[in-house]
């Protein structure tokens, strides 16, 4: 790839990120950041890459130590983000209290599958 | 070798697996619009790592060597056996620190595969500036966002003071090692001088210069600090994928670099500081000068108890509820959302004011809350109860204090004049819960302390919503 075609698709992904990420509410800016920080643990794929050309035992431990970085990085940031947003999952006021019967209906749907919308 | 294992491995259908990963990240995100999709817009992102991982090892070359089938199948099996549990056990409230340590270990990835990047395609008019300049870009951003990293980690867990520490001639040593930093970088992209330590220096100086950017800046300025790293590391896996000739890289990371760019000036603007200023450090612990001067006659204090408060939430109309990083440290917010519901309860509206920056990270009282089981339609934004505040008759602050500090209105002198706050001193009364009359990390005193309408309710936050909430259920 040239690098004119590389600098037009960072450009490109810096204009979708900057439209996706500044719809994103207040409310989610954790997980937000949990999450892309999750995304940048990409950088694996770097360590994965260049393994097979390293040479001697210092290039060998330094790729492993990138690699193993790397997926903490994926692997506990999707995670923890996992976690967190299924605590915003549930639905507002599913809690008997307050008015607990806002529309007599109750909160069967707190905990489904958050498809939808 | 069968067609469908040779189809596998063809480039094409690598690069094609890419560009589907790099879409899965982008439809992933937007999930995160609203709390119903988020859930599943994350696993979606996962999905698109999975699929970018598995492309990659696809390829026959990358397991060449005797040592490398080990190594990349180990690595990858330690990675996940520290990654699950740590962040299965993690508390809410450990969130910030979490966060800073997974961008650390992101950075220092990056740092060391440029580095292995360097040694390996570096000859002298043979490997293309093309790779070369993003590759020793991604090994100084890669190197200071490892290093600033993990002392933003060491002061959030507060294993190193999170006021802030400075050198005399902080801003010139900084830019020393930012000058000495790029200049390798210049002289290695030149090409006269050969490899080897060369990239060592720039390393280390990037690592110094991390670690001497994030040590001045105090403990209220990590929402824009974490951010900003977060940022950092992203726009550097981007200069590595197009080092590396990856789309995938190139897309995943500068969506990471939007968003931290995003969130930076989010945070910057709602402390009504520049980057820059918050990143030259200093803000706190020394700046409280300008308060001693005129101001030392603020008048009597009024403290409460919690059976006061109680009287006065329970027969109040509406109350509303500020947290900051104090009811975090406190772990008050199951106590918080017990309060919430016995106010309920007696037919008291609560709103919940979130200040943009109360908390360690972006929306830090937005987790915490969530944690809790708080509806998330009670947690109001600034702008959104700034107006409500007229109209409440108790607002119980709870470990926050800049973000409530009327200061940043009524004297120009205030370090943080200028600042948008929750104007909890326009409601009828407030009382401000706070372990001692301790100033607020920022070191500057607040006179909403002083108001003839507000009274402070002393002790631990977790311990006095507890005793408020028991008088309130008694009444």
């Amino acid at each position: 790839m040239t690098l004119v075609t590389e600098i037009a698709i960072l450009v490109l992904a810096g204009f979708v990120g900057f439209a996706v990420i500044s719809k994103i509410p207040n409310t989610l800016h954790t997980p937000l950041m949990s999450g892309t920080n999750a995304i940048h643990g990409i950088v694996v794929l770097g360590g994965l890459l260049l393994m097979h050309v390293a040479q001697g035992w210092l290039e060998h431990l330094l790729l492993f130590i990138a690699i193993t970085f790397g997926t903490i990085n994926i692997i506990g940031g999707f995670f923890v983000t996992d976690r967190m947003l299924e605590m915003f999952k549930r639905k507002p006021e599913p809690e008997p209290s307050g008015e607990p019967s806002r529309d007599g209906a109750g909160a069967p749907e707190s905990d489904g599958k958050g498809g939808g919308s | 070798m069968s067609l469908a294992t040779v189809f596998l491995q063809k480039q094409n259908f690598i690069d094609a697996c890419y560009i589907v990963a790099f879409a899965l990240f982008i439809y992933g995100m937007s999930g995160l619009t609203g709390p119903r999709t988020a859930v599943r817009g994350n696993l979606i992102a996962a999905t698109g790592m999975a699929i970018a991982v598995v492309a990659t090892l696809l390829q026959p070359h990358v397991w060449d060597g005797s040592a490398t089938p080990w190594l990349i199948v180990l690595g990858l099996l330690l990675g996940t056996a520290i990654g699950i549990p740590a962040a299965r056990r993690v508390h809410m409230t450990a969130m910030p620190q979490m966060v800073a340590l997974f961008n650390g270990v992101g950075g220092g990835a990056v740092a060391i595969i440029a580095w292995i990047e360097y040694r390996h395609h570096f000859s002298p008019g043979f490997y293309p500036l093309k790779s070369e300049i993003p590759t020793l870009f991604a090994a100084i951003i890669g190197s200071i966002s490892f290093w600033g990293s993990n002392i933003a980690f060491g002061k959030l867990q507060a294993i190193i003071p999170s006021r802030p520490i400075k050198l005399p001639g902080q801003a010139i040593i900084n830019g020393g090692l930012f000058v000495i930093a790029v200049a390798s970088a210049i002289v290695l992209a030149a090409g006269t001088h050969s490899q080897g330590l060369f990239i060592v220096g720039i390393l280390l100086a990037a690592a110094a210069l991390g670690n001497m950017v994030v040590l001045p800046i105090g403990g209220a300025d990590m929402p824009v600090v974490i951010s900003l790293l977060n940022a950092f590391t992203g726009l550097s896996a981007a200069a590595t994928g197009i080092a590396l000739n990856n789309t995938a890289m190139i897309v995943a990371g500068m969506i990471v670099g939007a968003s931290g760019t995003i969130l930076t000036n989010l945070m910057a603007k709602a402390m009504n500081r520049s980057v820059p200023a918050i990143v030259a450090g200093g803000f706190g612990g020394e700046v409280a000068a300008p308060t001693g001067g005129e101001d030392t006659d603020r008048g009597p204090v009024t403290s409460t108890t919690p059976e006061d408060v109680a009287i006065q939430l329970s027969y109040a109309r509406q109350v509303v509820v500020a947290p900051g990083y104090g009811m975090a440290v406190a772990q008050a917010q199951y106590a918080v959302r017990d309060l919430e519901q016995a106010l309920e309860q007696r037919g008291v509206r609560v709103l919940f004011a979130i200040h943009p920056v109360a908390g360690r990270m972006p929306g830090h009282m937005n987790v915490l809350l969530a944690e809790s089981q708080v509806p998330y339609d009670l947690l109001k934004e600034m702008d959104e109860v700034n107006p409500e505040f007229a109209r409440t008759d108790v607002t119980l602050v709870i470990g926050a204090n800049d973000v409530t500090n009327p200061a940043a209105k009524n004297e120009p002198g205030s370090p943080i004049y200028g600042m948008p706050i929750l104007e909890v001193d326009k409601s009828q009364s407030v009382i401000v819960l706070k372990r001692s009359m301790a100033s607020g990390f920022a070191g500057i005193d607040n006179p909403l302390f002083y108001e003839p309408q507000t009274s402070m309710l002393f002790g631990d936050a977790k311990s006095s919503v507890s005793e408020i909430t028991a008088a309130v259920q008694d009444l």
